[in-house]
Formats: structure tokens, C-alpha cells, sequence
């Protein structure tokens, strides 16, 4: 078995440099054409439907048009079997009724198709679920940041935190740029992201908090190093066994998940290289030192043998 | 080195057997069924079932077994055609007085039953069907109960021989009562205050003129007031839920004002919303038959009077005073008139309602009674990020007929335009009115076709996904990995087990937390065999690699999977529905990983290799 010695830590500067152009390009995109947000956040109605042959949409567009809905979009779903039709928040019919109301204009229209799916959300709904993700988020990172403040050193808790934010800002800013659906399933992977990326950088610093320990005689950067190496066949082996399966879920589990799929797999991919490039060097930009982490006592829990 | 005691082994195949036993009634399915419960007045017993069973002999059903529960009872089948074809059977034995609804019954074995096994149970995305989160209208509540405070003191009032002018909802909020002078007010509010304690009073207006006093409902009581509305609310609901004869309906509480609503199977969601979301109600008037209702439209209402139209539009007056309200029904059915054939509703009142019926209509025979459909509706839009609900009262006449004799327990009304919508009134009189307005506020309806469509391809994902990180870690890390395999297996297992234990609800998105639990579970065991390669590499022997290897990844295992729960916990308390899902499996997941990737591969590998004198370690 041969051993890699990659020098990480001398090429923190580039990928700094690429990783704020990144959150600038995310930050831009996101302030001029914001997220594609889905029904579950700005309200609205949804209707999928399907059939067992190809469904003319242009009869379905043609049937919309002479009715009184607004702004309808109407596009294919997965297969050219099924569509799915989505209508904003309308002033002049009651919401709830929307829906029955769209598949009657369907049925009248000779449109023979089956009713597969319906989400309605009400506005005020979609405002309270935004408010809710967000506090979710915000309170996820501050978790965290105070338990790995407590576990290991308050640098390294703004190193994992920063690597987080990085991830963050740059998946939503990925969802902004491909104009992909941002719904409540992509919010929940963006928070599956946090955990898997903050799996990641906890595995790196428990290493340098050890090798810190151990290692008497390199610079801070030498020990960033010195442990990244150590754990990059781990840090590879535990993302390729996740994507394989997210990959799986991609392929096999249906239009539904797609968004969901993408979502972990973008992340995944930033999350590895973040715990690398951006939660080690942040660290060693604080100043992070040897004597921060001599024991005051025993850590860690012990495990039977 | 590296032994376990036996003691720790005993407790592994203790969890593992227990997990298996848990899991295990997953795998026999669901037999398609019907479920029969007794809608009222009527009582499910073996004459029912023996009733069932005949009819059914008679059609030449087949059915598999037929199992008495508390209240209700459950018939087998084993195809989904005979189940529908016996559901028509069933329903038109037993008549009106039952609910005959479609489910699948879990076909649990007996014995595994006894231990309290039992299938998870799978989310409306995964079998179809509707949920409805709905809000009521408390603002409605509360002035319900200011209209009857007003009520009660003008009669308090009176009884006392305080003189008023009038009692209002003031404008500002609260209840307005004007008096004849300052001595009757002064009067007046001594006696509010020592006799009506629900009411806090305001200081007497003094820029008005007049002798005033504004009273406001105490917190308390409005609090009480909007607990008993949602209360209220949710029984009306259980009861129209009922109805409509739906298997395992979930009707919660969510928060203070709103009300959870899960219907599996149902799939005629227009019905589902009208009849749910329904806030008709009837009352009876006298018709106001001294006016000319053309005079009312210019805008003259006599006093004592109020404008209706009727269905066609053509104007009407009736008597303020109601003679009564939807409150008094105890039935309702609706059926065929017997003179024109068009549809009706046959109304029997309570004892109440009935002597004010017969009452009302002993001096008024000749007179005309006017039947008044009422119903609110409301819409939410957003205007200037503002949200602004516009609400709308329905009142309309649908008959005024001529009262030929004195009316008392049961009567019937007309004018209805048809069958469908006699039906739906009788169900709305029978189930009781809503004791304020609820309306939809979200959906969310999925068909059948793409319930099993999401069940077999989130299946598909699980299963190959599973198969291609078994491979990778045999290929990878040989007899480790397949130790690490065993353990990945039995990870699926108890989270399997633990989602039946707890009858967590398993949707797509949980399955997607499924899917990516296993590839993180893996990750455990790839930091210790990373670590014993690394000991290995080092120069230390194969069986102190293998022990420093578990024990130093241990608390880097611990760390990482204490932050991932952080973050799966925070998506619980503040998520919701789909968000919700993928959290239980994410977490439970992480937990059973713990179990699975150190204590179950620890006790396998210590089995393999512990107490051996060994030269090379395979990994």
C-alpha cells in the first residue's frame, strides 16, 4: 500500500480565491433572479396528471387559454405520459377549489387523463414554511457551531461553520443559476448537505486535534496536512459509497426525487471539497495553535476491548 | 485480545432478534379489505357480521376471513375487484345506518400480532390519498360569542330593569351598550360587574355625549372561546369524516387555530373538500308577506324585516326573528317528494326545536315559511405583501312554502336543485354545523397509480443502491468489508423494526432518508478500517491494529454522528410533512448505525479473528 502525500494546504490560496469567486458568482445570481421557488413556498396549486399514452400539450395550452386561470405553466413531467400543471396564487377564485377546477377543464376539453397528484398551498402557508426552513437552517448552524465549539476549540467551530455557509450559499446559488425547482424536499436535502459536510470536517479535525497532540516538531500548516492525508482515503471512500447510492435514487427514484437527488449530489460534491478547502484553512487563518488543544483532561469516551 | 464477553454477544442477538421480530410483518403485506363501523344508532355485533357473510355467500364473493374489532369489522379479500364488488354488496345489505369503507388490513400472522408486530404504516404519498391542513376562522368564533353576550345582557338588562338603548359591536372592538342617562349607566355597571364575570369594562367613553359602556371579553374566555371552537370543529368534522365512509382517517389538532386532516384512499377530492369544508347550515323564517319585497330592493327595508333573494335572484322578505336554526336537527335524509318526485330532505328536529316548530307554525298556518340556506365562504390573497381576506356570506332562499298544518318533530323541505346536492345537505344536517367557518389552506392529493409508482421505485433505489455499496465494500475491504456488509444489512433491518415499533408513518422522502442513511452508515466502518490499515502500516500487529483501530476511530465516529443528528433533530422540531419523513429516517438511521458499524462488526471481527495468533491481516 502506498502512501499519498498531497500538499493541500499550498494550494489553499487558489481555491480560495475560486471558492469566494463562487460565493460571489452564487451570491449575484441569487440576488438578480432569486430561486426558483416551488408552490410550498410562494402558494399556489399544482396538478399532476398522467396517461398511458403521449399527452398532446398543445391541447392541454390551447384548453388553458380560453379559460380565466393566469400565468398557467404547463410542461411535461418526467415522460411525455404525464404534465404537470402549476398556477400561482389567483385573485378571482377560491384557492381550494382550484384544483377540481383544473381537472374539470381537462375533462370538458376531451383531455382523458388520470389525476395523479394535487398540492395546493395556501400564501400564507408557503410564507410561514419559508420562515420555518430558514429558522431550521439558522438553528441547525448554531447548533452545531456550539457543539464543536465545546468538543474542540472555537476556531475550529468557525472553520466548520464557514465551510457550512460556503456550502450553503453555493448549492442555492447552483439551484438560482440551473433555475432548477427550490421546494420543501430540496430545503430538507440542503440540511441533509449541512449534516453530511459538517460529517466530513469533524472527521479532518478530529485528526488534527490528535496529530496537534502528537506531533511535536511541524507547523500548524504541516499538521493540517499532515491529517489531511490521513483521512483523504476515507473522506473519498465515504463520498463515493453516498453517491453511489444518491446516483441509485437518481436513476431509479422517479421525477419526484430528482430535485432531492441533485440537490445531495451537488452537495455532496462541494461538502467533500469544503471540509478540505475551506474549513482547514479558515482554521489556520484564525491562528489556531498547539496550545489551544492540549487536554485539560481525558477527552473522548472510551470504548470497550 | 479482542474478545467480547459473552454477555455483550447475548445483548447483540438479543437487539438483532428483536429487530427481526419487529421487521418481520413487513414482508406479508396488505390484504385488500372492507371495513364496516356503525355510522349511528346502530351497533356492530355477530348478527351484523352473519348478515354480512350471507350476503356475501349469496353473490358468490369469496372472502378470506372476517374479524370482529371494538366497533368495527373487518372482512378479507383476496383481490381488489372482489373487494370493490363486496363493498356494493355490503353497503346495500346493511343500508344507511352503517359505513361500509375500503382499506387494506395488514396480513400480519397471529402470532406475531400477540407481540404487537405490526407493519409500518406508509404515508398518503406512498397509498394514495388526500390531506387537508385547515384553518378556522376565529374571528368568526369570537363574534359568535360577542352576539351572544349581547343577548344575554340585553335580557340581564332588562331583568333588572336597567334602562338601554342599545347594545352593539363597537366598531373599536368589544361591545358597545348605550344607556338612557348616567344613573342607569352607573346602575348598570355595578350590576355587570358583580354578575357577568366573563366581561372586563373599559372606562366609560367620555368624548361621546351619551351614557356609555364598552365591555370587552376577557382573555381567558377567548381563549376558551377559540379551544372550544377547534374542538368543536374537529368533531363536526370527525363526524362528516364518518360519513363518508373513509378507512384510518387521522383528524388532529395542529397548533392553536388549525386542524390536520388525512383521508387514505380517497380520491373525489371536490366531494371530500365540499362536504369537509361545508359551513351550511339552515334556518326558518316566516315570510314577511305585509311588504312588497320590489319596495325593500329601493332600498326600504320595513323594520322587523330583512332582504333575501332567492335562487332565481327574485327578492323576498322575511322575518328577522328566526324561528329556528340548523342547531335543532338530529337527522337528516334526504329522499323523493312524494307530490312532485323532485329531491328533498326529510328533517327530524329535537324536543326543543320541535315545540318551537310547532309553536311558530300553530298561529301561521296559511302563512309562508321560508327555508334559508346559509354559507360563508373565504379567500386569502396577497396584495402589496399584504395578506387580506375577503369573506363572503351566502344567504339564500330555497323555498317558501305555505304551512298547511302545525309542524312539529319531522318535516321535509324542497326546492332543491338535485339529487346530489339533497344528499350533501341531509349528510352537512346530519353531521351538525361547524362552530365557526374553516377553509383549506393547504392540499395535498395523490392518486393511486403514483402511490405504488413511488413505492416500487423508491424500493428499486433502496435495493440497488444497498447492493452496489455491498459490493463496493467486499471488493474494498475483503473480509471486513463483508463484516461491514452483515452490519449494513442489519442497520436496514432495525430501521425497518424501529419505524414498525414506533408505527412512524414511512413516506418517499423517508425512504430517501433511508437510501441515504445507507451510504452513511458505511462511513463508520470506513473510518475504523481506514485506521486499522493505517496501524497496520505503522508496524503494529494485526490484532493491536485491529483494537487501536476501533478505538480511536471511536470518538471521531461519535462526533460526527452527534452533529449529523444535530441537524436532523433541528429538521424535525421545524419541519413539516415531507421534512418531517426524511428526518425520522435520517435519525433512527444514525442511531442504528451506531449499534450496527462499532458494537455488531466489533463482536463479528473479534468472532473472526480475536484470540488468534495472527500474521497478516486481510483488509
Amino acid at each position: 500500500m502506498k502512501k499519498i502525500e498531497l500538499n493541500f494546504m499550498g494550494a489553499r490560496k487558489v481555491t480560495t480565491v475560486v471558492s469566494i469567486l463562487l460565493i460571489i458568482f452564487s451570491i449575484i445570481s441569487l440576488a438578480r433572479q432569486g430561486l426558483n421557488l416551488g408552490i410550498d413556498f410562494t402558494g399556489g396549486t399544482l396538478v399532476e396528471v398522467g396517461h398511458t399514452e403521449t399527452i398532446n400539450l398543445e391541447k392541454v395550452r390551447q384548453s388553458f387559454s380560453n379559460s380565466d386561470f393566469n400565468d398557467v405553466s404547463i410542461q411535461y413531467f418526467g415522460s411525455a405520459k404525464e404534465i404537470l400543471i402549476r398556477v400561482p396564487p389567483q385573485q378571482s377564485l377560491n384557492s381550494a377549489d382550484i384544483s377540481s377546477k383544473i381537472l374539470n377543464l381537462l375533462s370538458t376539453n376531451n383531455i382523458d387523463v388520470e389525476m395523479r397528484r394535487v398540492e395546493f398551498v395556501g400564501p400564507q402557508v408557503g410564507e410561514e414554511l419559508k420562515e420555518d426552513g430558514g429558522l431550521a437552517m439558522l438553528y441547525a448552524l448554531l447548533c452545531i457551531m456550539i457543539y464543536v465549539a465545546l468538543r474542540f476549540q472555537m476556531r475550529f467551530s468557525v472553520g466548520a461553520v464557514a465551510a457550512l455557509v460556503h456550502d450553503v450559499v453555493i448549492t442555492l446559488g447552483f439551484f438560482s443559476f440551473t433555475r432548477f425547482d427550490f421546494d420543501l424536499t430540496i430545503l430538507a436535502a440542503l440540511l441533509a448537505v449541512i449534516g453530511y459536510s459538517l460529517n466530513d470536517t469533524i472527521v479532518v479535525f478530529d485528526r488534527v486535534r490528535e496529530n496537534f497532540r502528537k506531533i511535536r516538531d511541524k507547523t500548524p500548516v504541516d499538521v493540517f496536512n499532515i491529517s489531511l492525508n490521513q483521512t483523504l482515503s476515507r473522506t473519498l471512500m465515504t463520498s463515493f459509497t453516498t453517491l453511489l447510492v444518491l446516483i441509485a435514487l437518481f436513476f431509479l427514484g422517479g421525477e419526484i426525487i430528482h430535485g432531492f437527488a441533485i440537490a445531495l449530489i451537488f452537495g455532496v460534491l462541494i461538502g467533500t471539497y469544503s471540509s478540505i478547502y475551506i474549513a482547514s484553512p479558515v482554521t489556520l487563518a484564525l491562528g489556531i495553535k498547539k496550545e489551544d488543544l492540549m487536554p485539560v483532561k481525558k477527552e473522548g469516551l472510551d470504548v470497550d476491548s | 485480545m479482542n474478545r467480547y464477553s459473552t454477555w455483550k454477544y447475548i445483548l447483540i442477538l438479543f437487539f438483532v432478534g428483536l429487530g427481526l421480530l419487529f421487521a418481520l410483518p413487513n414482508i406479508y403485506g396488505k390484504d385488500p379489505s372492507i371495513q364496516v363501523s356503525a355510522a349511528r344508532s346502530a351497533e356492530i355485533s355477530e348478527l351484523t357480521e352473519f348478515q354480512i357473510t350471507a350476503a356475501l355467500d349469496e353473490a358468490g364473493l369469496p372472502y378470506k376471513s372476517t374479524a370482529l374489532g371494538t366497533g368495527n369489522l373487518t372482512i378479507r379479500f383476496n383481490d381488489e375487484e372482489t373487494q370493490l364488488r363486496a363493498q356494493a354488496i355490503v353497503k346495500e345489505s346493511l343500508g344507511r345506518s352503517y359505513v361500509v369503507a375500503l382499506n387494506l388490513a395488514p396480513a400480519t400472522p397471529d402470532w406475531l400480532s400477540k407481540f404487537g408486530a405490526e407493519p409500518m404504516s406508509l404515508g398518503l404519498d406512498l397509498r394514495g390519498g388526500v390531506h387537508f391542513l385547515m384553518e378556522v376562522d376565529m374571528d368568526a368564533a369570537i363574534n359568535k360569542a360577542e352576539d351572544r353576550y349581547i343577548s344575554d345582557l340585553r335580557s340581564f338588562l332588562r331583568e333588572n330593569k336597567v334602562r338601554y338603548k342599545t347594545i352593539t359591536q363597537s366598531k373599536s372592538g368589544g361591545l358597545l351598550i348605550r344607556f338612557k342617562n348616567d344613573g342607569e349607566r352607573n346602575n348598570g355597571q355595578s350590576l355587570i360587574e358583580e354578575n357577568i364575570l366573563d366581561l372586563n369594562i373599559i372606562t366609560p367613553d367620555i368624548n361621546e355625549n351619551v351614557s356609555s359602556l364598552i365591555l370587552t371579553i376577557k382573555e381567558e374566555i377567548l381563549l376558551e372561546t377559540q379551544l372550544l371552537a377547534l374542538q368543536q370543529n374537529i368533531t363536526t368534522l370527525r363526524k362528516r369524516v364518518n360519513e363518508l365512509g373513509v378507512a384510518e382517517p387521522v383528524i388532529q389538532r395542529q397548533g392553536r387555530k388549525r386542524i390536520v386532516v388525512q383521508l387514505p384512499g380517497v380520491q373525489d377530492t371536490a366531494r371530500a373538500k365540499a362536504i369537509l369544508g361545508a359551513t351550511a347550515t339552515l334556518e326558518f323564517r316566516l315570510v314577511d308577506e305585509e311588504h312588497e319585497p320590489q319596495d325593500a330592493v329601493g332600498g326600504r327595508v320595513p323594520a322587523g324585516s330583512k332582504l333575501y333573494y332567492d335562487k332565481n335572484g327574485r327578492p323576498i322578505l322575511l322575518k328577522k326573528q328566526v324561528m329556528l336554526t340548523g342547531d335543532a336537527i338530529i337527522n337528516a335524509a334526504s329522499g323523493f317528494d312524494s307530490l312532485t318526485g323532485g329531491p328533498d330532505v326529510t328533517i327530524t328536529l329535537d324536543g326543543r326545536g320541535a315545540k318551537r316548530m310547532s309553536r311558530g307554525t300553530r298561529d301561521n298556518v296559511g302563512k309562508r315559511l321560508a327555508t334559508v340556506f346559509i354559507e360563508y365562504k373565504m379567500e386569502t390573497t396577497k396584495k402589496d405583501g399584504e395578506f387580506i381576506k375577503t369573506k363572503e356570506t351566502i344567504e339564500e332562499v330555497i323555498n317558501a312554502a305555505v304551512i298547511q298544518e302545525q309542524l312539529g318533530k319531522r318535516f321535509h323541505i324542497t326546492g332543491l336543485d338535485s339529487t346530489e346536492e339533497a344528499k350533501n345537505l341531509a349528510l352537512l344536517l346530519r353531521a351538525g354545523a361547524l362552530a365557526a367557518p374553516i377553509y383549506i389552506i393547504e392540499e395535498r392529493t395523490v392518486g393511486p397509480s403514483l402511490g405504488q409508482d413511488n413505492i416500487d421505485k423508491g424500493f428499486n433505489s433502496v435495493v440497488i443502491g444497498f447492493f452496489l455499496v455491498l459490493i463496493f465494500m467486499a471488493v474494498y475491504y475483503k473480509i471486513f468489508g463483508l463484516v461491514a456488509d452483515v452490519a449494513l444489512a442489519l442497520n436496514l433491518i432495525l430501521i425497518v423494526a424501529l419505524l414498525s415499533l414506533l408505527q412512524a408513518t414511512l413516506t418517499l422522502p423517508g425512504i430517501a432518508g433511508i437510501v441515504l442513511t445507507v451510504g452513511m452508515a458505511v462511513d463508520a466502518n470506513v473510518l475504523i478500517f481506514e485506521r486499522i490499515r493505517e496501524e497496520i502500516r505503522n508496524g503494529n500487529s494485526p490484532q493491536a491494529s485491529i483494537h487501536a483501530g476501533y478505538e480511536k476511530a471511536f470518538s471521531t465516529i461519535a462526533d460526527a454522528n452527534i452533529t449529523t443528528l444535530i441537524a436532523a433533530i433541528m429538521l424535525l422540531s421545524f419541519g413539516t410533512g415531507p421534512i418531517q419523513g426524511f428526518a425520522v429516517t435520517l435519525s433512527l438511521g444514525i442511531i442504528c448505525s451506531m449499534f450496527t458499524a462499532i458494537m455488531v462488526t466489533r463482536g463479528l471481527v473479534n468472532l473472526i479473528y480475536g484470540g488468534r495468533n495472527l500474521k497478516k491481516l486481510t483488509i
